[in-house]
């Protein structure tokens, strides 16, 4: 076999490796996002179906499946089957630039196999696409998938879905705006857009969110809200939208949402990892351990991160609109703003006047927590003074 | 094979760019929109422009067309026969501000297509992203905050037409906290 035929089955046995794995989280996730509920509730959540009711997702899956898709009379037919596939396939590919592991050794079994010690004598990188502006593409890819729920929402021919879709659209490119600028930090420091670099530069645990706390802070929000996620589920907020932009589907049109939603929160949490909490490496530990096991951490650090979105989903109630919109524009948006000029001033006295690296950047993360802690005393003690006014005028 | 992939994409944008006019529906109009800017995109990264591809669809494709939707959404346009009748008048500027651009693509093309491109060095290795920055924040420094301010002008306007044409924004805000 010639090397380019090898590296394109590579290629595709990495592309269909994430997309399965992906695809089977997703089960165990409809089931663990229940079972923590329950557990966070005082209930028992779903425990017939095989041990701890493990099977639940699965006889939920068939019944899905058996049931008939309804495809209602009033509805833009085309687009209304189109919708759930375009959710879920920028998603899905947004797995292609995430390193899921160490480098495959050249030496190794599984790189002899395919004889990578020819043409990648560094190891097989776990990541489909190596691609210099990585975590731009996630970027791109995530942007889209807005596009199946406001099409979904115009399709279905009803109101409550159509709010459902308008809402998703304002909320996503509001955020997206924090979202890219709490990126932007952690590219300045790192000084590349390689998603295999940036986790590279972690190894030894300098991770990302010890330098930059308040960058992951903004980070998390903004990605809690670009993948639709409770608290910013305002798009399906079943007491004002019925069941927002997916009222009118059924059987497995609408499981493909579902599928669609876990598997972006997946992505979200993964890229997360990447950025902020080194990724697949564990204090050096990666140096010497096998390549499977840094992808169980990695696996075992998104699944930390999945839980956390479910603990918030399950804590926390919806925001109303305009504290959705507040809160994206009038405090994480200055915030971001601010934590990009003073990352941005950290990594400028590290290169002119040689202060270490790590103190200028915290001390960046402080004096911004700071500010925003100044801020808000004062707002605190310029509205009660005014309030105490007009109740003096009262 | 890379000149297969141009002439596909080419055509797709194409293709993409005349149903935005043909398409009856705003919906579909935009949609088609979004094809031609993927396959643009594609076209950038056949030249190995991949940063600039990337962008084009995180600020068109993931913003833009996004916005563009949400308005023909929020006024509720089904069908083009809803809005008003494209008068006379429409029509010349129409034709006039078409046969302009026609004149200028034309002419760019008259002039750069005998010339061969600026030579673009084989391999993936050099980081785009930053020659590019290195171009746009030294050599272009100041033809870039020139068009930030131009910007950063229409936002304020925006915002002015706002104030004097609609509601008190201060009072409805007031209310909300």
């Amino acid at each position: 076999m010639s090397t380019l035929l090898i590296q394109l089955v590579v290629a595709l046995a990495k592309a269909l490796f994430i997309i399965l794995l992906v695809l089977t989280a997703v089960p165990l996730l409809v089931w663990a996002e229940r079972r923590v509920s329950a557990w966070m509730q005082d209930r028992h959540g779903p425990n017939r179906v095989g041990p701890a009711g493990l099977l639940q997702p699965i006889a939920d899956g068939i019944k899905f499946l058996t049931k008939e898709v309804l495809i209602p009379a009033h509805v833009d037919r085309k687009l209304y089957l189109a919708a759930p596939v375009i959710l879920l396939v920028p998603s899905l590919m947004t797995g292609a630039i995430i390193p899921w592991s160490k480098p495959i050794p050249a030496d190794s079994a599984l790189g002899g196999l395919v004889s990578a010690i020819d043409w990648a004598p560094n190891g097989i990188p776990f990541q489909v696409a190596q691609i210099n502006v990585g975590v731009l593409y996630f970027f791109a890819m995530a942007s889209l998938a807005v596009y199946g729920i406001i099409l979904a929402g115009w399709a279905s021919n009803n109101k409550y879905t159509l709010l459902g879709g308008l809402r998703a659209s304002a909320q996503v490119i509001s955020y997206e705006l924090s979202l890219g600028l709490a990126i932007l930090s952690v590219l300045l420091i790192v000084g590349t857009l390689q998603l295999n670099t940036i986790v590279e530069w972690q190894s030894g645990g300098m991770w990302m969110v010890f330098a930059q706390p308040v960058t992951w802070f903004i980070f998390t929000i903004a990605a809690l809200a670009e993948t639709n996620r409770a608290p910013f589920d305002l798009a399906e907020c079943e007491q004002e939208l019925v069941g927002g932009y997916h009222t009118e589907y059924s059987g497995m049109t609408f499981a493909t949402f579902f599928l669609a939603e876990y598997a972006n929160m997946t992505m979200s949490a993964a890229l997360n990892v990447c950025l902020f909490w080194g990724g697949y490496t564990f204090f050096g530990l990666e140096q010497i351990l096998p390549w499977w096991i840094t992808m169980g951490i990695f696996i075992g650090k998104v699944a930390a991160f999945l839980f956390l979105f479910l603990l918030i989903r399950w804590t926390f109630p919806r925001f109303r609109y305009d504290q959705l919109m507040r809160l994206g524009w009038k405090m994480l948006l200055p915030l971001a703003l601010g934590n990009v000029v003073l990352t941005a001033l950290g990594l400028a006295a590290h290169e002119m006047w040689a202060v270490p690296l790590w103190p200028a950047l915290i001390v960046g993360q402080v004096a911004l927590i700071g500010g925003v802690a100044l801020v808000s005393v004062i707002r605190t003690k310029a509205g009660s003074a005014s309030s105490a006014q007009s109740h003096a005028r009262a | 094979m890379e000149t297969l992939l141009y002439l596909v994409f080419g055509l797709v944008a194409l293709v993409g760019g005349v149903l935005v006019i043909v398409n009856r529906n705003p919906v579909y109009s935009a949609l088609s929109l979004v094809l031609t800017m993927f396959a643009i995109s594609a076209l950038y990264i056949l030249q190995q422009a991949y940063f600039v591809a990337a962008v084009q669809i995180v600020v068109y494709a993931g913003a833009i067309v996004v916005l563009f939707l949400f308005v023909i959404m929020l006024l509720n346009l089904g069908d083009e026969s809803d809005l008003p009748a494209s008068s006379g008048t429409r029509r010349f500027v129409g034709a006039l501000l078409g046969v302009t651009f026609a004149g200028i693509v034309g002419a760019v093309v008259w002039e750069y297509a005998s010339t061969a491109g600026p030579a673009v060095a084989a391999g993936t290795d050099i980081d785009h992203t930053k020659l590019l920055a290195r171009v746009l924040f030294q050599n272009y420094l100041l033809p870039f905050e020139v068009v930030s301010l131009v910007l950063l002008a229409a936002l304020v306007g925006v915002l002015a037409l706002i104030r004097t044409h609609g509601r008190d924004l201060d009072s409805s805000e007031a209310d909300n906290v």
